[in-house]
């Protein structure tokens, strides 16, 4: 296993950073969790629309892709590569195809472990 | 003594930079186990973008099962924005309001209650994906 020590920290520090701009707005706005989680999202599309994702992600892989601004990444970069390969028909069919596995998986094996589940097990 | 100073007496110190450390520690700890499992994948043969694909698969659904075991909500209450912001952040958010709304039935409760946190989340993300394109597309950017 190819483990780089130095790309370690950085996704550490990038992804742990990513997370202390959440607690700020959680700390000192009005913004709850979820509205967080939302503006992360739009955040990370917008930005990578604008071109300033994409740095963040090849300097930190995992650190930039695994918070939600890299939802908003996956979601804008498959767009547009889809939109420059299938022409307009890419713009609706390239954001979710690209970020197809992680919502089907949120979505199935999510509905699965709420089936399972007891809520009074949930704390 | 005035009272705004007694009282302060009583109030907790401010938390403002132990959450901030606890959100940094905990998100760091999600992003690095996920750049792990892609490492871990990465050693057997597959590429960079498959593997980055499974990992994400992998820590959605180990939150998730984090979630229904009831631990999720511990690792959110020490963590804060470092346990809600990483992708887990989001699947713990897809099975919590599923489990809560079991009562009202595995169809149009649970079945329902899956999007009413992810839901704004995929409306919002999807709008802003489509958009971009459209600019894009308008500007002969693509």
């Amino acid at each position: 296993m190819n483990i780089d020590i130095m790309e370690m920290v950085r996704v550490f520090a990038v992804g742990g950073g990513i997370c202390v701009i959440g607690q700020l707005l959680l700390d000192f706005t009005n913004l709850n969790a979820p509205k967080i989680l939302v503006l992360f999202v739009a955040a990370g599309g917008i930005l990578t629309a604008l071109g300033l994702y994409q740095p963040l992600v090849d300097f930190a892989g995992s650190g930039a892709t695994v918070p939600l601004p890299g939802f908003g990444y996956s979601l804008v970069r498959g767009v547009l590569e889809e939109a420059a390969s299938e022409g307009w028909l890419g713009v609706l069919t390239g954001g979710i195809k690209n970020a197809a596995a992680g919502i089907t998986a949120a979505v199935v094996f999510g509905y699965l472990v709420a089936l399972i589940f007891d809520p009074k097990s949930k704390r | 003594m005035k009272y705004n100073q007694y009282a302060d007496g009583f109030s907790p110190a401010p938390t403002y930079l132990k959450n901030c450390l606890l959100a940094f520690a905990v998100g760091g700890a999600i992003c690095e186990t996920g750049y792990l499992i892609k490492a871990g994948i990465m050693a057997a043969g597959a590429d960079e973008e498959t593997a980055a694909t499974w990992s994400t698969v992998a820590l959605i659904c180990g939150a998730q099962l984090i979630t229904g075991l009831g631990w999720y909500n511990t690792l959110g209450k020490i963590g804060g924005a470092g346990a809600a912001v990483p992708i887990t952040g989001f699947a713990n958010s897809v099975v919590s309001p599923a489990l809560e709304y079991k009562k009202e039935g595995i169809i149009f409760g649970t079945g329902a209650k899956i999007f009413s946190l992810a839901g704004p989340v995929l409306a919002v993300g999807f709008s802003v994906s489509t958009a971009a394109g459209i600019v894009y597309k308008l500007l002969g950017a693509v």
